[in-house]
This record gives C-alpha cells, sequence and structure tokens, in this order.
C-alpha cells in the first residue's frame, strides 16, 4: 500500500532523511520508533507531501505522491492535484490541529463537505456516526477548548477518518497527551487497526508497537536501524543503537 | 467593618490595607484644574454658547455630516478593507511578482500624507483631460501600417466629471487606508498557527479554500480591533476632503458658518464637539465587536474600568 525507496529529504545543509526504504502492506500497522530527531516525523509528512523529498520515490496505493512520471521524467503536481492525492491519506497530528473556531461536528463534517462535495445532512449523519465511533457521540456541540487533549485527538481522528482515506498516517498521536488520557486514544487507534486499516504510525507507546503493530521500524541520523516484527525487535534487538534506545524507554 | 463569619467556622484575617496617600495628592491637583477647566468654559464669552447653538445644526452642516463625513469614512474603509484584503494575500503568495507589487503599494501609499494624496488624485485631470480604454499603442501600430489616426478606444469619461472632489478623495483615502489595512491582515494571517493550514492541506483542501474558511475566521481576532482603531482615524481624515474640495463636508461647513457670521471660535468648538460624540459612539460598537471576536483572550484594561470593583 505504501512503498518508500531511496528516500533522501534535506533542510538546508541538514540530510534528514538519508536513504529511506520501507514497504507498508495493505491492512498493515507499522509503528515507527527512534530518538527525536531521527527523521522519523519527517518520513511520514513526507508520505502526504507535507513535505517535499530531495530524492527517492514514496507510491500510496501504486500513485506516485507528489509527481507525475512521464517516460524518465518527473513533473512536479500541481497544487490541485496534490490536494486530491491526500484526499486518501488521513493524517493526525500530535498537537491535534483541530480548527478552533468550529465545533467537534463540524471540524468532521469540513472534509467530506468542501473537499467531496456532500450534501450537509449526508455529512452530519456521517459524522455523528464517526463520533460515536471514538465514544464522544454526546460532544457534537463542544468546541475544542471545552475537550480534554484525549477528546480533541479522537475528534481529529473522527475527522481525518471522514474522509474515507486508504492509509492513516498518526504523528506522535499521544505525545502531547496527559498520562491518564493515553489509554483512551490507543483504544481507539486500536479498533481502527482491527477493522483492517493500514496505518503508519510514529509513537514512543512501546507497548502499542509490541501489541497492535504488525511490523515495526526503529531510526536513528535518518536511516533505519533495523526493522521486523515488533516482538522480536523489542525482546530481541540486533543492532547496538537499538539495545541503547530500548533500554531507556523500556 | 464589623467581622463576619466564614461559612465552616474560619475567622476572616485582619489586614490593614496598603495606603495610598499620593492618590489623594493626586485628586486634589486633578480637581484644582478641572474647575479652573469649566470656569473657563462658563465665564469667557468668547465660547458664545447660545450662538453655537444655534448654528451648529443648520440643515447644510448636517447635510455634510451625513454626506461627507460618515459616508465617506463607510465608504472609504469599505475600499481598504476590500484592497487590503487582497493586497494581505498577494503579500503573502508565492509569486515574487505578486508579492514584489504588493510591497510596493504599501510602500507608497504608507509614505504619503493623506492630504498630499487628497489633493494630488484631485489635480489628475491636469494629466488627461479625458480617460480612455483601449488597445495600447493603438496610433503607433496604426501608423505602422500606414493608417493615419488609427484609434481602437472601447470607452471614455470626462477626467472633471469623473474624478470630482469626492470620488478622487475616496480614491485617496480609500488606498491609503489598504496599505494599512494590509499589514493587520497580513499580521492576522500569519497569527494562525501553521498547523492549521496543515490540517486542512492533510485533508485535501485546495489553498485558497484553506484561506477563506480555516485562515481569515480564526485571523478576525486579530483583526477586528485594530480595524476598529483605523475606522475611527478614517472618520477624523475625511476632515482633509476639504482640500479635495469637497464642500459637503462636516469640518468644511461647520467652519464656513464661522467665517461667514464672523464668529469661527464658538464653530471650531462645535466640530471638535461633533468628532469626539461619534467618534465616542464608533467606540462603542468596537469594544462590541471586540468582545464579539476575542473570547477567551480578553487582558487587563486598565484600573479605570475596574474602579467599580472586579468584573
Amino acid at each position: 500500500m505504501i512503498t518508500i525507496s531511496g528516500v533522501h529529504k534535506r533542510f538546508g545543509l541538514h540530510e534528514v532523511l538519508r536513504g529511506i526504504d520501507l514497504q507498508i502492506a495493505a491492512g498493515e500497522v507499522c509503528c515507527v520508533l527512534g530518538p527525536s530527531g531521527s527523521g522519523k516525523s519527517t518520513l511520514l509528512r513526507c508520505v502526504n507531501h507535507l513535505e517535499k523529498i530531495n530524492a527517492g520515490q514514496i507510491t500510496v496505493d501504486g500513485h506516485l505522491i507528489g509527481y507525475r512520471q512521464k517516460g524518465d521524467k518527473l513533473y512536479e503536481m500541481r497544487e490541485k492535484e496534490i490536494a486530491a492525492q491526500r484526499r486518501d491519506i488521513g493524517m493526525v497530528f500530535q498537537r491535534f490541529n483541530l480548527f478552533p473556531h468550529l465545533t467537534a461536528l463540524e471540524n468532521i463534517m469540513e472534509g467530506p463537505s468542501q473537499v467531496l462535495g456532500r450534501s450537509r445532512a449526508e455529512c452530519k449523519t456521517k459524522a455523528l456516526e464517526l463520533l460515536t465511533r471514538v465514544g464522544l457521540g454526546d460532544r457534537g456541540g463542544a468546541y475544542p477548548s471545552q475537550l480534554s487533549g484525549g477528546q480533541q485527538q479522537r475528534v481529529a481522528i473522527a475527522r481525518a477518518l471522514a474522509m474515507e482515506p486508504k492509509v492513516m498516517l498518526f504523528d506522535e498521536p499521544t505525545s502531547a497527551l496527559d498520562p491518564e488520557l493515553v489509554g483512551e486514544v490507543l483504544d481507539v487507534m486500536r479498533d481502527l487497526a482491527r477493522s483492517g486499516m493500514t496505518m503508519m504510525v510514529v509513537t514512543h507507546e512501546i507497548g502499542f508497537a509490541r501489541e497492535v503493530g504488525d511490523s515495526l521500524v526503529f531510526m536513528d541520523g535518518g536511516v533505519i536501524v533495523e526493522a521486523g516484527a515488533p516482538r522480536e525487535v523489542l525482546a530481541n534487538p540486533q543492532h547496538e543503537r537499538t539495545k541503547a534506545f530500548l533500554s531507556k524507554v523500556l | 467593618m464589623s467581622e463576619r463569619k466564614i461559612p465552616g467556622g474560619v475567622r476572616p484575617m485582619k489586614v490593614v490595607p496598603v495606603r495610598h496617600p499620593w492618590r489623594w495628592v493626586a485628586v486634589v491637583v486633578l480637581a484644582v484644574l478641572a474647575a479652573m477647566f469649566v470656569h473657563l468654559l462658563v465665564t469667557n464669552a468668547g465660547f458664545d454658547w447660545p450662538f453655537m447653538v444655534d448654528n451648529a445644526f443648520r440643515p447644510p452642516v448636517i447635510d455634510g455630516l451625513l454626506r461627507g463625513t460618515l459616508a465617506g469614512t463607510a465608504i472609504a474603509m469599505t475600499i481598504g478593507v476590500v484592497v487590503g484584503i487582497v493586497v494581505a494575500v498577494m503579500r503573502l503568495s508565492d509569486n515574487p511578482v505578486l508579492s514584489g507589487a504588493a510591497w510596493l503599494f504599501t510602500w507608497v501609499f504608507r509614505a504619503m500624507p493623506r492630504v498630499v494624496l487628497i489633493v494630488l488624485f484631485a489635480n489628475l485631470g491636469f494629466l488627461w483631460k479625458r480617460l480612455e480604454f483601449g488597445l495600447p499603442f493603438d496610433r503607433q501600430l496604426g501608423a505602422l501600417f500606414g493608417f493615419d489616426n488609427f484609434e481602437a478606444r472601447l470607452f471614455g469619461f470626462d477626467t472633471a466629471t469623473l474624478l470630482t472632489g469626492f470620488v478622487a478623495g475616496m480614491l485617496a483615502l480609500g488606498l491609503s487606508e489598504a496599505a494599512y489595512m494590509a499589514e493587520i491582515v497580513r499580521a492576522g494571517i500569519q497569527s494562525v498557527d501553521e498547523g492549521q493550514t496543515e490540517a486542512a492541506a492533510a485533508l485535501g483542501m485546495p489553498k485558497g479554500r484553506i484561506l477563506r474558511r480555516i485562515v481569515l475566521p480564526q485571523a478576525m481576532r486579530v483583526i477586528v480591533p485594530p480595524t476598529g482603531n483605523e475606522t475611527i482615524a478614517m472618520l477624523k481624515d475625511t476632515s482633509l476632503l476639504a482640500y479635495a474640495p469637497v464642500i459637503f463636508e462636516l469640518y468644511y461647513q461647520l467652519k464656513a458658518v464661522g467665517t461667514a457670521s464672523f464668529n469661527v471660535f464658538p464653530m471650531l468648538v462645535a466640530t471638535a464637539l461633533y468628532y469626539l460624540f461619534i467618534a465616542s459612539l464608533l467606540m462603542v460598537v468596537q469594544s462590541f465587536l471586540e468582545r464579539k471576536f476575542g473570547a477567551g483572550q480578553r487582558r487587563n484594561q486598565g484600573a479605570f474600568w475596574r474602579f467599580g470593583g472586579n468584573r
């Protein structure tokens, strides 16, 4: 479903990603671990073209992201085409990024009604369904500032799901939450994984990676240091860097 | 104050509040100054209050107030806000030509005094007797192909009918305002967190719609308060229209009454009171709007407003 091959990304002179190869199959939950500054969030943001890559290519569901290929030449896509590609890729942010001037329900309706052009009634039914699914069926009229962090993040997940995406990207979805509220968000993500959604999850939640993840990738210094089945990597890391990292967080 | 018991049986502690002796000194000094001022208003014959009251509400004055001052403020501010938003969006564009043009516009119109702009615009008729729109270089191109006096003009106006004093004044004030509004709108747009744009983009929204649906509504909180100030400033600056010249305008009319009756000073006082009154009305509207758009953002409004107890 997601194919990342030979991806490099530079910010100025600093090379953040130095040749990343990664494949995520349909229905797979891939957790990306690593210290801060290892490039894991940047990699995630490259998948829906919030960041442009400098080399390599990324495809989602067989479509090259951000570029059109004709012969052996790449053409930069127009803004409209990129927007169209992003409809199929849901994203959840560390800081929720809910729209503060809209209610929870309106936040979820915004995408389908503005981008897919669906009727308001249809969007509203769908949004209520999704709110119930994330356990907030009665909070539709609340503004983001009236919701706890965990509730906000669950609304944000519902907002992304409203576009009926083929894959979901999670950028440290629980890092900005009080420890008590982490569980409710992980529960929603676990249900989503069970329903067969393809997910790429940048996280520090080792427990979630072990229990829900189908694969685990450990990144450091812009490269993938180690990858494999979560239980194996976590129980028996091969690489020194992975061992050092895990010994601190486990 | 007698000792009260707080529920639960806790005795409130006895505290001697901090004394502020200098506040009383300030009160005495200001009271003397205020008395002197009232004395001046009442006893000095120069004010000629009866004359002022008789003449401040003449029909031409009221007409000037409505058509020149109030309508002028509304029209100039409308031009300013609309053009200002366009210029601000251009300024933030990735296109270097657009953002450069926006910078140039802001630079020129912010640097020029409004009086100069008004007089300049009112005299544009000096350059062209008629303003015409059509193919550029039509005569020159015609000559190239052997036609004499070839003209390809679509429509035109006499400059004198198009650029009357009032229209020129509105253009000058409106464009000058647009330069300031552009900076205000730009600050508003930039105050919205980048994450909002990213979240909307991740949903697949195109740029224009992100601006309209997500960014501008949030920018309003930052844009509205200074726009209120700009409106009050514009109210006062409509008095500059007299230089265009526009005669149906408050300041011009009141001064004319004073000049014609050889009693100038009372009418100047009337002018001051008129502007004071209308600006006060606008301030009420402004504080209402700020409350509406700035919910949850209120800061300390100064000790004066807390005089009657904390709100």
